[in-house]
């Protein structure tokens, strides 16, 4: 058994000191080069340093991660130190003072801040799902040891912005050496651990595992200067590789006289000793492969996230290696971010080419992964895509905010080249803020739809597309489909089979894919019934079930809707209800809160303005346009500042005055025997008032948003409710999808057909045709065959005849 | 020669390494050089001389469209090198160059890692051939090496130099001019272009996003202003070429026991080892000096804003109308007659998107001519559309091509790049998509698709590039010219249904004699005018905003079902590109005489939506 060694000279780079020894294997005859600064031994400081003793039969374990040091520095771009420097910095060193080499790192002090750190750092204010369960006012790191001791996973995630606020120059080492810092935090945590714990088993020594490293966010400002560094970037997977086993140790045997070598591998390369130092035989040693170590390691190919480029390029990718138990933590298609080092190797010296390229590789060894969208799956939090506000930002924001006329100003703001439509560009803009996101599932009911649903409909060139357009680029979780070419599946999930993996894919959908966003829908008329029917549980539960080739699951989809469908005659009918003329079914339109028809006024003043706004939009210059509106940016800002910081909560007085309102829609339909108003309307009102209490950046929600919530909501029932036979707002256009009156008249005539035919007396079969023209004959009203045919349906229906072909029978 | 001058400045400068400032100073050189007067002329062009007549390491240009953009690489700056004789160390300069000297100390300090990007840049797709050969002739004048003697064009230099002055007729048919190209390239690079497309797929998919093109793919090294270029922008690039055939070499198979061991071997698929690192002699290396954006690819127009073009435009402007005229006669004779037609057509060749409000592009012109005769006549008009424009592509959308055909690009993750596609144009590409091919059957799930990308390009000019987990949008600028019998089935700005005035019996002939009668001069002033009217300004007066108010609102007072904000948009459009002080009343005017037409029609046809 070998002594758990290895750990230490993974990390060790050499502290200069008067007594240099070998590291055990360079004893194995390995042609080593001495004068390599590199090769320099620390026995006094690693006996002492490393916890054996303490750390008992727990074996350390390589850090591939890290690299072994011996394979370093190969690309050096922070410009080192001089070797003089090195020189003034040992001979300081005859104090207390060693440092790595290369580096302002000093084991003792390093680990003892470390140690400082751990033992002392309380973050009372954090709000890290890592955190949850634990007490915040005691040291977060050491109930975190306590945490491993229990359940014996040896691996401690440290927050580098910890580090930072706690020990800005520790930290500052930390991302500059990380190679040599990491180690010794780990040497510190594992004295820490088994001191405290003395028992404990653990599968192996802890490894301090650091992520959040403020020093990089986008994959694009990596440069030359990164390297060796430790870097987090954000982006998503692309590819990930087999596994990989990459040998540590070559175990190597002789043919002879079975004496074994081991050989470590360096950069990439076993030196294959070719004579046998037992036997003296040349070319006798072997390998064998199962005798020799290896450890796991996964390439994954990540791609920068869409939100991170500029216009117009391409993303950039990275290669990044995940070892042992980090490999297969992630999958294709996931976002994360990646703490780790960044590093550069020089292309391979082919030994038949006297010149090589003079390019580098570069890749990261991953030291840490956190998946960004994990929360989606099983979380409420909208921390994940938490987008960070400067401090100026935040001010103009507020700024904004405060103006008496925020809400008009940046309805106005919304689709500055689309003409007027002002109440409309205000439900969008309350539904771009949604209401607040109320959860019951603890007590068991559910939770609370907090998004808002919108459908357009009107004439065909009333620029709807254009609006979606609009809403689809500002949003950052936008999907945009079109009804004609979506079907079920593209707007769901389906379960896919990976040509590569052979295994099961599940392809998530526009839906899916807009969860907290927006899902755009153009031409929803035209949309088959199959495709319509998922639209009914993401629109009021806000989840998609799917059980399909044995994977049955729910998926969150809490998005919102945007859709917009042209009338079925193309040209909108103002004598049919909204539901006859985009022939969609009732149960559907209910679920939307604001339907809104955009129509053309034919109105001479509203003419005169449309020509003089697309005037000035095809001939006004660039600046003057931007005086006028606000910019995109900035609504965009505003949009997700109010979205991940106000909560607004309904106050006393706002409570009442929805009470009212909703007591006075019902009251309204109760005076002609109609009901006028449902639970769904009131839930509505109080999702279009929590988003106006949003737009204002108000936590309270009052009563001037009610009346806001109210008007809107009552405008557009006046555009969509009316029943263009009496002219009066009925909302069971929407909800039954037939108004009171046409009801009424519908049970009229299949009264009458009865009464006739009840007249006729004993005659089991009628002629279909012959029974039309005496209801016609007979009533003062026109009657339709519409009419007439829905007559018979509901006599059918009643079981008092049967309609065959052209003949109707009585039962 | 000038093309020295690169290999002498580099290395001397990196070896002393004294002056930092060394590199400004080269690109200050290069470009100072590159300003003066005819020195364009000097360098020779990848796109006129094949690749084995230029001298490795000299200094060459290339107009190209920028197809895709790989990861930044970082390389070596300053390297040190142990020279195997004296033992002495040198320092050396990486840049410009792909392969270093012999004998690299990895592990000095001296070393100095600097970054770069490799942009895949291929011509520029759809290019007329007339385009190629003048620019061809103006600038193959120079001889790039002395081993490039180009007798064996002595007779094709004879004839185009008679084509400038003699009419058509010479080249007739001129698609001969076309094709004598192709075939002079084919005999002088074949090593890059074999007979189809479908055969360099199988061989190296050099991802050109048109089918059938050719010409040389480079990849071009870029050192400074990274983020100044977008994708599909067109460039012309001065660098100097490097086709060191180690490169080639490094490209080889590799040790398979060593790809165990090594990782640096294992990152990269065969796939994505082919589309990175091809071999040099069919996609050279670009080590780019300095690059002109070019805003047109017309070799007719001064390429730079300099005011040598202003002077040129200055000139030209003086008899604009008296061309315009005379092309809005041939482009009559060519619709057979009918004079409205010729005119939004003349329209639509020279609109341009010139802004966006938010996600409306603005002076987009797309044109839908129906009722074309059948029998090859837009094809006919497809030719003579491209003796026009510089750029330009027929997609006959049949039934096959639609569903076969790749129209939008996909990123290809596992060669990682991006598989280019029809769609990927330049700016002010002429699209003429012909729907007369279309017959009744079914489209497939991607024949959806592509009907779908071409309907967002025109109503929003823009293509979303497909990249498996997410798309991208990539705004365009793209002059789609619809050809169809009835109404097309994609949207279009503007309808104008075909009326001839004469029924030629035989319309070959009847199209070829029209062509026949234009003399090169004359056509070469219409291609001037097309490129040049597309790029100036108009704005509008205060009297004129008034009158397109009051016209609108009598005009919606008349009949407020036909006329919509659609139309204003339309007549707008129109207003902005006629370009002239009258220019609303002549677009109310085009547009009601266009109107009655559609009326017409639709009483005609009847059923016609």
């Amino acid at each position: 058994m070998r002594q758990p060694i290895g750990r230490s000279e993974n990390w060790q780079c050499g502290v200069r000191t008067t007594t240099p020894s070998m590291p055990p294997l360079t004893s194995t005859g390995l042609e080593v080069d001495m004068s390599s600064p590199l090769m320099y031994g620390t026995p006094s400081s690693r006996v002492e340093g490393t916890p054996r003793s303490g750390v008992g039969g727990t074996p350390a374990r390589q850090r591939p991660d890290l690299g072994s040091i011996r394979k370093a520095p190969q690309v050096d771009l922070h410009s080192e130190p001089p070797s003089a420097d090195g020189a003034v910095a040992s001979e300081q060193a005859l104090g207390q003072k060693l440092v790595i080499w290369g580096t302002d790192v000093n084991v003792g002090t390093c680990k003892e801040k470390f140690q400082r750190f751990l033992q002392r750092f309380i973050d009372p204010a954090s709000n890290e799902d890592e955190n949850a369960g634990l007490d915040l006012n005691e040291p977060l790191y050491m109930q975190k040891l306590e945490e491993i001791s229990v359940v014996g996973e040896p691996v401690l995630n440290v927050n580098c912005s910890h580090v930072q606020s706690f020990d800005a120059d520790l930290y500052r080492q930390l991302i500059s050496y990380p190679q040599e810092v990491i180690p010794t935090f780990d040497m510190a945590v594992n004295e820490l651990f088994f001191e405290r714990f003395p028992d404990s088993i653990l599968e192996h020594q802890i490894q301090v595992r650091p992520y959040n490293a403020l020093k990089t966010r986008n994959m694009r400002s990596l440069n030359p200067e990164d390297i060796d560094q430790m870097i987090t970037i954000s982006g998503m997977v692309i590819r990930t590789s087999q596994l990989i086993p990459e040998m540590q140790e070559a175990f190597f045997q002789c043919q002879v006289c079975a004496f074994f070598t081991r050989v470590e591998v360096d950069r990439g390369r076993i030196a294959e000793p070719a004579v046998c130092r037992n036997c003296n035989t040349i070319h006798s040693l072997a390998l064998i492969h199962n005798r020799s170590a290896f450890s796991d390691k996964q390439m994954i190919k990540v791609q920068e996230s869409p939100d991170d480029m500029p216009a117009g390029q391409t993303p950039h990718t990275t290669i990044v290696y995940a070892h042992n138990d980090l490999v297969d933590k992630v999958q294709p298609g996931d976002r994360i971010n990646i703490t780790g080092i960044y590093r550069a190797v020089p292309m391979r010296e082919n030994p038949r080419q006297s010149n090589v390229k003079s390019v580098y590789k570069t890749h990261i060894d991953v030291i840490h992964f956190r998946k960004t969208d994990e929360k989606r799956l099983h979380g409420l939090d909208e921390d994940s895509d938490q987008k960070l506000f400067t401090e100026e930002r935040v001010q103009i924001l507020k700024e904004l905010a405060s103006k008496p006329d925020v809400y008009d100003r940046l309805s106005s703001a919304l689709a500055p080249s689309i003409y007027e439509h002002e109440d409309i560009k205000k439900g969008i803009l309350l539904q771009l803020f949604g209401g607040t996101r109320k959860d019951f599932s603890q007590t068991g009911r559910g939770n609370f739809r907090a998004e808002v649903n919108i459908l357009l409909c009107g004439d065909p060139g009333t620029s709807k597309s254009q609006l979606l357009q609009y809403v689809f680029n500002l949003v950052p979780r936008g999907q945009y489909t079109s009804g004609k070419g979506s079907s079920a599946v593209g707007l769901t999930a389906y379960v896919m089979k990976d040509p590569e993996t052979k295994q099961l894919v599940l392809q998530t959908g526009a839906l899916v894919l807009s969860d907290n966003g927006i899902c755009c829908i153009d031409e929803f008329d035209k949309m088959s019934d199959s495709t319509r029917s998922v639209l009914h549980e993401v629109m009021e539960q806000q989840t998609l079930s799917i059980a399909k080739a044995g994977i049955i699951c729910q998926l969150n989809a809490r998005t919102s809707v945007l859709a917009a469908a042209n009338p079925v005659e193309s040209q909108w009918n103002p004598k049919k209800t909204t539901i006859e003329n985009i022939q969609l079914p009732h149960t559907l339109l209910s679920r939307f809160d604001l339907i809104f028809l955009m129509l053309d006024p034919q109105d001479e003043a509203y003419d005169r303005r449309l020509a003089h706004h697309l005037v000035a939009l095809y001939y006004q210059s660039e600046e003057q346009i931007e005086e006028e509106f606000l910019d995109m940016a900035v609504l965009k800002d505003y949009i997700a500042y109010a979205r991940t910081y106000i909560n607004p909560r309904l106050n006393e007085e706002a409570s009442q005055a929805l009470i009212e309102a909703y007591v006075d829609m019902r009251k309204i339909g109760s005076g002609r025997g109609m009901v006028s108003a449902y639970p769904r309307q009131l839930e509505s009102l109080i999702r279009l008032a929590e988003a106006h209490a949003k737009v204002r950046f108000s936590d309270k929600v009052e009563t001037i948003d009610v009346e806001e919530a109210k008007r809107l909501h009552r405008e557009a029932l006046k555009q969509s409710a009316t029943d263009p036979r009496t002219g009066f707002v009925d909302i069971s256009i929407l909800t039954t999808g037939m108004s009171a009156t046409a009801r009424k008249r519908k049970e009229e005539v299949a009264r009458a057909l009865k009464k006739m035919i009840q007249s006729k007396g004993k005659t089991p079969a009628m002629k279909y045709q012959q029974l039309f023209d005496d209801l016609r004959g007979q009533s003062e009203a026109a009657i339709t065959k519409d009419m007439f045919e829905e007559a018979l349906r509901a006599l059918a229906d009643e079981d008092y005849l049967t309609v065959t072909g052209k003949t109707v029978r009585l039962l | 020669m000038r093309m020295w001058f690169v290999c002498r400045f580099c290395c001397p400068a990196a070896q002393s390494n004294s002056n930092p400032e060394w590199e400004a100073k080269v690109l200050e050189y290069f470009k100072g050089q590159l300003k003066e007067k005819e020195s364009h002329s000097w360098v020779p062009s990848l796109n006129d001389v094949p690749l084995h007549y230029l001298k490795p390491n000299s200094l060459v240009k290339f107009r190209c469209l920028v197809q895709d953009m790989f990861d930044p690489e970082f390389y070596m700056g300053v390297y040190e090198t142990v020279d195997p004789s004296t033992k002495a160390n040198v320092l050396r300069c990486g840049k410009y160059k792909d392969v270093t000297e012999c004998g690299v100390d990895l592990n000095s300090r001296n070393t100095v890692t600097a970054e770069r990007q490799t942009f895949y840049c291929v011509p520029i797709p759809g290019e007329s051939p007339w385009a190629k050969e003048i620019s061809f002739l103006s600038a193959a004048r120079v001889v790039p090496s002395t081993s490039y003697v180009p007798s064996r064009q002595k007779r094709s230099y004879e004839e185009d130099d008679d084509m400038d002055t003699q009419p058509q007729k010479q080249r007739e048919p001129h698609t001969g001019g076309g094709t004598k190209w192709c075939h002079r390239q084919e005999t002088e690079a074949p090593s890059s272009q074999t007979t189809a497309p479908s055969d360099c797929s199988s061989h190296l998919d050099l991802n050109f996003p048109l089918p059938g093109e050719r010409g040389p793919a480079c990849l071009v090294k870029v050192y400074e202003g990274l983020d100044s270029f977008k994708l599909n922008d067109t460039l012309e690039i001065y660098g100097i070429l490097s086709v060191n055939p180690v490169l080639t070499v490094l490209g080889e198979e590799k040790d398979p026991s060593l790809l165990l061991l090594n990782p640096t071997e294992s990152m990269e698929t065969p796939e994505e080892q082919r589309a990175h690192d091809p071999p040099a002699s069919l996609v050279p290396r670009l080590h780019m000096l300095y690059a002109r954006p070019l805003q047109h690819n017309n070799p007719l127009l001064p390429s730079a804003p300099t005011e040598d073009q202003s002077a040129f435009v200055s000139s030209f402007l003086v008899e604009m109308a008296s061309v315009r005229a005379e092309l809005l006669a041939y482009l009559t004779h060519v619709l057979l007659g009918d004079g409205l037609a010729a005119e939004y057509l003349l329209l639509h060749l020279i609109s341009n998107v010139y802004t966006r409000r938010d996600v409306l592009p603005l002076g987009k012109f797309t044109l839908n001519l129906s009722g074309c005769p059948l029998n090859s006549y837009t094809e006919r008009l497809y030719q003579i559309v491209q003796q026009l424009v510089p750029c330009s592509y027929r997609l006959s959308m049949s039934l096959h091509t639609m569903n076969s055909m790749r129209l939008v690009p996909k990123k290809d993750y596992v060669a990682n790049r991006l598989v280019s596609g029809a769609l990927q144009l330049a700016r002010n590409t002429s699209l003429f998509l012909d729907e007369t091919q279309l017959e009744q059957g079914q489209l497939d799930s991607s024949g959806v698709r592509n009907i779908t990308a071409l309907g967002n390009l025109i109503s929003w000019q823009k293509v979303d590039y497909d990249f498996s987990y997410h798309q991208m949008e990539f705004p365009c600028n793209i002059n789609v010219l619809v050809t169809s019998e009835g109404r097309s089935l994609l949207p279009s700005d503007c309808q104008v249904p075909l009326q001839p005035q004469v029924t030629p019996p035989n319309m070959e002939e009847y199209l070829t004699t029209i062509h026949m009668a234009q003399f090169t001069s004359q056509i070469n002033k219409f291609r001037v005018y097309l490129s040049l009217a597309r790029t100036l300004d108009y704005s509008i007066s205060d009297e004129v905003t008034k009158a397109v108010e009051d016209d609108f609102v009598d005009m919606r007072k008349d009949d407020p079902q036909s006329v919509t904000a659609e139309d204003l948009h339309r007549m707008l459009v129109v207003a902005s590109i006629t370009c002239s002080s009258n220019g609303w009343m002549r677009a109310k005017h085009i547009d009601m005489l266009r109107r009655s037409r559609t009326e017409q029609q639709k009483s005609l046809n009847g059923n016609e939506p």
